[in-house]
């Protein structure tokens, strides 16, 4: 192939008691699309960031152009022809597609006053637009702009500051196909002009159509690179996965119990022509995997009575329950531990004891007066139970780590009667050992009878922790997986949306 | 908690002895209170105010709902006649509703709480203007007010009643918002609402009925100050009071960001705006520097008190990093006393490592 563009040699980035990366080396060549693919927590945006300037490695060189350096800014990545298409996209959406482009080095016009230059923007922006072939104009406003459109000018901001490697982070993952096949049609075009993109995505698919060589990230390191000839399915997630994932499993202590959580025909406001059906017993954990966007999230906040529910029911060992707020979903004994803890699970600024209260104060209040001796019996029941590390109840919860803070949540919750509880993403943010803590937890939850159901996007923890799974493609349910057969292929199979018969007819 | 308090506290102290020292008539009993008086009046919807700013609101409104109650509190006396407990309730629902519309169409209608009472501000402004014809009100010679003023306007052994109420409702407001479920719900929602309704706490509730006391407090004051001055002139009755309700509060250490404040600390900024204001008096400063004064006081008590608590958040975090030092070496000092869920999983504990 020819010459390098860029190369990464050794890097190793270690955070305190993680080390995100370890001794990753990675060469761009010139106009080649390079496939960066691995598990959540791989590494690969940590990876990216480096590259990006955003981080600094703790060790290894990059090159670039033959020039050694330690750590770049992120002006100098730009400078050096680096530009993100991000996965959250970037872009100001009051603002036109050409002050975007052009966001933060205008064009300006002469004269005293230097005011912005619309008209030299736009003019400079059309022959992008046209050259990637988008069927919008430079004067059109972010804000009318589908995803895939954004992007497209995300990708017209990279080629007007001159990028020769652009980075892409799973830029299909809110794309429709036809969308997705513009894209790639896109990069083979950017290819075609000697520009280098490093594609970072977790459909496998895409990366065989697109990249000429495929480097797998795991656990910080590189675990192989497969070139485009040696492309397969299997060769990948082999490398992916690459370890015994039911190292982790717990088994129920009995088999699931009568009775559970039905969803019937639910309809959210995420996806309003789509039905939600699934059911988890009590005493299973039963995992939610699918792609970001799903509707995983959307179904548990309109079960938890957050988001409105547009249809269909919820019912609890048979019998519906009406759940028009989150007060209400209490009441039935419906919580959802959320994605975003510390939006929304924690008010950080409150010690640990008003945290774990909060939801329950007003059982053991006297006339709404707050009995602080039970509150405190109550927060110091919980610490004891989960096991919380904290130096006493009254420290705020912002002090406290990911894994505790995740357990003073917890905390709230067990301090109650649940009988279904949703677990949004429950290990995100949180380190190994603090981890396995909470799967044992989920555990002897549902032994205790309650129905779970795990929202996850870490294939590992779906697999390793789940009784069964249930997978979401686009606002339903694509397909569920008893234990024997789960596999990753299987869950990533149904999370785009292929039906379990299509995958056995495919098998056989 | 209490340090904020503590600290206002003691600058209302130093303020006064250097005052006093200065001019001795600052501590005369007349003076004294004169000034209670006056925190009295400015205090019972600084309250209001307060309660509302934790949320991470504002009520700007209050000054021109001063204006409205007013004009026809008075009317009610005097044009119609009414008995005076009638018209008291008359203008405390009055009050109750204004605030109640505003707390809908903030929590409801989702609108800004700043826009909402805004627009209030403009609107009962005009709204008294329109019904008196921009003409003052007051009372005549056998107009049915001679009881309520004389409590009003009162004092029980030498205090002035008006300080009395404040206290009062103080403490009312503080248990209210130190000791129930509804005072903590409110810091939680001001801090981080969207917990707070992950929590199953109405948040919507919550804040409204904030509102709804504002305006409830709003009515109370608005008697209080007819009897004070006697009379309303519409354009004029309660002329940036919310202004005074806001700056006692921030002084007081309310935050507008919302969450923060308690009610000991709006009772004492209220109090040290009052002596600050009849500071420029009795030290003969100019009575046109009154506003600069308050507002150089304010400024530099916030600026103070956030330099203060950013010492603070870096000592937490600080200390938060030592805590994670010596818990990676307890890791592997815990085998003996495995946490929860730990032991069935021994080979997992320093895989990162």
């Amino acid at each position: 192939m020819a010459e390098t563009l860029l190369e990464l040699a050794g890097i190793s980035k270690t955070y305190p008691g993680v080390r995100a990366l370890d001794d990753v080396s990675l060469r761009v060549y010139r106009g080649e699309v390079l496939g960066l693919i691995g598990e959540n927590g791989a590494g690969k945006s940590t990876l990216m960031r480096v590259l990006g300037g955003v981080v600094a490695p703790t060790e290894g060189v990059i090159r670039i152009d033959g020039n050694d350096r330690a750590r770049m800014t992120v002006s100098e990545a730009t400078q050096a022809g680096i530009a993100f298409v991000h996965q959250e996209l970037n872009l100001f959406e009051n603002l036109d597609v050409a002050a975007n482009v052009f966001i933060g080095r205008e064009k300006l016009t002469g004269g005293p006053l230097k005011l912005v230059d619309h008209k030299v923007m736009r003019a400079r922006v059309t022959p992008l637009l046209q050259r990637l072939g988008a069927d919008f104009t430079p004067d059109t406003l972010v804000e009318n702009l589908s995803i895939a459109q954004r992007q497209m000018v995300e990708i017209a901001k990279a080629l007007s500051i001159d990028a020769r490697v652009i980075i892409m982070d799973e830029p299909t993952s809110s794309l429709t196909i036809s969308e997705t096949e513009r894209l790639l049609e896109v990069i083979a075009d950017l290819k075609a002009h000697g520009i280098s993109v490093i594609y970072i995505s977790h459909r496998l698919g895409e990366i065989m159509t697109c990249a000429d060589r495929v480097v797998v990230l795991r656990d910080g390191h590189t675990v192989g690179e497969l070139a485009r000839h040696e492309l397969s399915h299997a060769a990948m997630i082999r490398l992916m996965i690459g370890r015994d994932l039911k190292a982790q499993y717990t088994p129920p202590k009995q088999s699931p119990q009568p009775g559970g959580c039905d969803i019937v025909d639910l309809v959210t406001s995420a996806f309003p022509d789509r039905q939600i059906n699934l059911s988890v017993r009590r005493g299973e954990i039963l995992g939610l995997a699918g792609l970001v966007g799903a509707g995983r999230t959307s179904l548990a906040r309109a079960a938890f009575g957050i988001d409105p529910l547009l249809g269909g029911e919820i019912r609890i060992d048979n019998a519906p329950v009406g759940v028009v707020s989150p007060r209400d979903a209490i009441r039935q004994g419906i919580y959802l531990v959320p994605e975003d803890r510390k939006k929304s699970g924690l008010v950080l600024e409150l010690p640990i004891r008003e945290n774990v209260a909060l939801a329950s104060l007003l059982d053991y209040a006297r006339m709404w007066l707050v009995n602080g001796t039970a509150e405190r019996r109550v927060a110091k029941e919980q610490v004891a139970s989960l096991s919380i590390k904290v130096p006493s109840i009254d420290v705020e919860a912002v002090t406290l780590s990911g894994g505790n803070q995740q357990k003073v949540v917890l905390g709230k919750w067990l301090s109650m009667r649940p009988r279904v509880m949703f677990f949004d993403e429950p290990t995100r943010g949180i380190d190994v050992g603090a981890k396995s803590e909470i799967y044992m937890l989920m555990r002897d939850l549902a032994d205790q009878g309650v129905a779970i159901v795990m929202i996850s996007s870490d294939m590992e923890e779906v697999i390793g922790v789940s009784d069964r799974v249930a997978v979401m493609h686009e606002g339903s349910v694509s397909g569920v997986l008893e234990r024997e057969q789960f596999s990753e292929y299987n869950v990533l199979r149904l999370a785009i949306g292929q039906t379990l018969e299509t995958m056995e007819a495919a098998a056989s | 908690m209490m340090k904020k308090e503590l600290g206002l506290f003691l600058l209302l102290v130093v303020i006064s002895a250097i005052t006093g020292a200065i001019n001795p008539a600052f501590l005369s009993l007349v003076n004294l209170l004169n000034m209670a008086n006056l925190i009295g009046l400015f205090g019972v919807f600084a309250l209001g105010e307060g309660l509302v700013i934790i949320t991470g609101g504002i009520d700007l409104s209050l000054g021109s709902m001063f204006a409205l109650l007013g004009v026809v509190f008075v009317d009610l006396l005097t044009t119609y006649q009414i008995a005076w407990p009638l018209a008291l309730l008359l203008v405390l629902l009055g009050g109750l509703t204004l605030g109640g519309i505003q707390g809908f169409l903030i929590t409801r209608l989702k609108m800004q709480p700043f826009i909402v009472t805004l627009c209030g501000l403009l609107i009962y402004r005009g709204a008294a203007r329109y019904y008196t014809s921009d003409s003052t009100r007051g009372f005549g010679y056998g107009d049915e007010a001679g009881t309520l003023g004389n409590i009003a306007s009162g004092h029980i052994a030498g205090i002035p009643n008006t300080f009395i109420l404040l206290i009062i409702l103080a403490l009312i407001l503080g248990v209210l918002l130190h000791r129930s479920v509804y005072g903590r719900w409110l810091y939680a929602v001001g801090k981080n609402e969207e917990a707070a309704r992950f929590s199953g706490i109405s948040t919507g509730v919550v804040i409204a009925t904030a509102y709804i006391i504002s305006g409830g407090l709003a009515g109370v004051s608005t008697v209080l100050f007819v009897f004070y001055t006697n009379s309303v002139s519409p354009s004029s009755f309660g002329n940036f009071y919310e202004l005074y309700a806001i700056a006692a509060a921030v002084l007081g250490g309310c935050s507008l960001r919302g969450g923060e404040g308690s009610i000991l600390g709006i009772v004492l900024g209220t109090a040290l705006l009052q002596v600050l204001q009849n500071l420029v008096n009795i030290l003969g400063i100019p009575n046109s520097l009154n506003f600069a004064v308050m507002g150089t006081v304010i400024l530099l008590g916030v600026l103070a008190d956030q330099q203060l608590q950013a010492r603070r958040r870096r000592q937490v975090s600080l200390a938060g990093l030592v805590r994670t030092v010596p818990k990676s070496i307890l890791t592997q000092g815990q085998q003996n006393a495995p946490p929860r869920g730990a032991a069935a999983l021994p080979a997992r504990t320093g895989d990162h490592a």
